[in-house]
């Protein structure tokens, strides 16, 4: 398990909500820095990736349950 | 990665995807340069987001329609203008010959127009863009 710094709970909210605070929350953070953000938009799935693919974030982790999606993020700058 | 785009209507429903694109594009470190001209030029004006409605007929829906996003929890698009400026990279440029035609004075504008600029300015951004759109 890897020590989570920020914690970001994005539960019922729609794009871009996930993608504008996930980057105002990392803003702050420095790099090798874990997030976890936690999702419902089904849209995120695909989002959160297409997002750190363009940041150079890395996705370390990913689940799902119960219709909520979690995402450990890597934070690189 | 950079975007450019026009934007060219003033209603909610074109308005909505301007600025949803453009936060997220910010928040993906992009420079995105908004581009107001014509109907969008309405959008850049004092108070003029609050103004947007749905085009034609179905403006008398406005009202409804504000009030499904409000519930869904969808930014209003002050907020979202906000949250694009947040990122600090997005930028905004008011039209020089939309506000000469359509009487529109330096200070209706918002604050957050970075320049008021013609098309040369807009196409030297576009030309070298990743993304250009017309909305």
């Amino acid at each position: 398990m890897v020590k989570i710094d920020v914690e970001l709970d994005c539960k019922g909210m729609y794009c871009p909500m996930p993608i504008v605070k996930l980057k105002k929350a990392t803003k702050t953070m420095e790099s090798g820095q874990h997030l976890k953000l936690i999702a419902t938009d089904p849209g995120s799935v695909r989002d959160v990736p297409a997002w750190a693919g363009k940041t150079g974030a890395e996705i370390i982790e990913t689940s799902e349950s119960a219709g909520e999606f979690v995402f450990i993020i890597k934070v690189s700058k | 990665m950079k975007h450019a785009y026009v934007v060219h209507s003033g209603t909610l429903d074109k308005l909505y995807p301007v600025f949803m694109l453009a936060s997220t594009g910010g928040a993906m470190d992009a420079e995105v340069h908004l581009f107001f001209t014509f109907w969008g030029l309405d959008a850049v004006k004092k108070g003029g987001l609050d103004k947007a409605k749905l085009p034609g007929i179905m403006s008398v829906g406005t009202g409804m329609m504000k009030g499904k996003i409000k519930k869904v929890g969808v930014p209003s698009l002050p907020e979202l203008l906000k949250m694009c400026r947040d990122t600090e990279n997005v930028k905004i440029y008011a039209c020089s010959t939309t506000m000469a035609m359509m009487d529109v004075k330096e200070e209706e504008l918002i604050d957050e127009v970075d320049a008021i600029v013609g098309a040369a300015t807009f196409l030297d951004i576009a030309m070298d863009a990743n993304v250009q759109m017309f909305i």
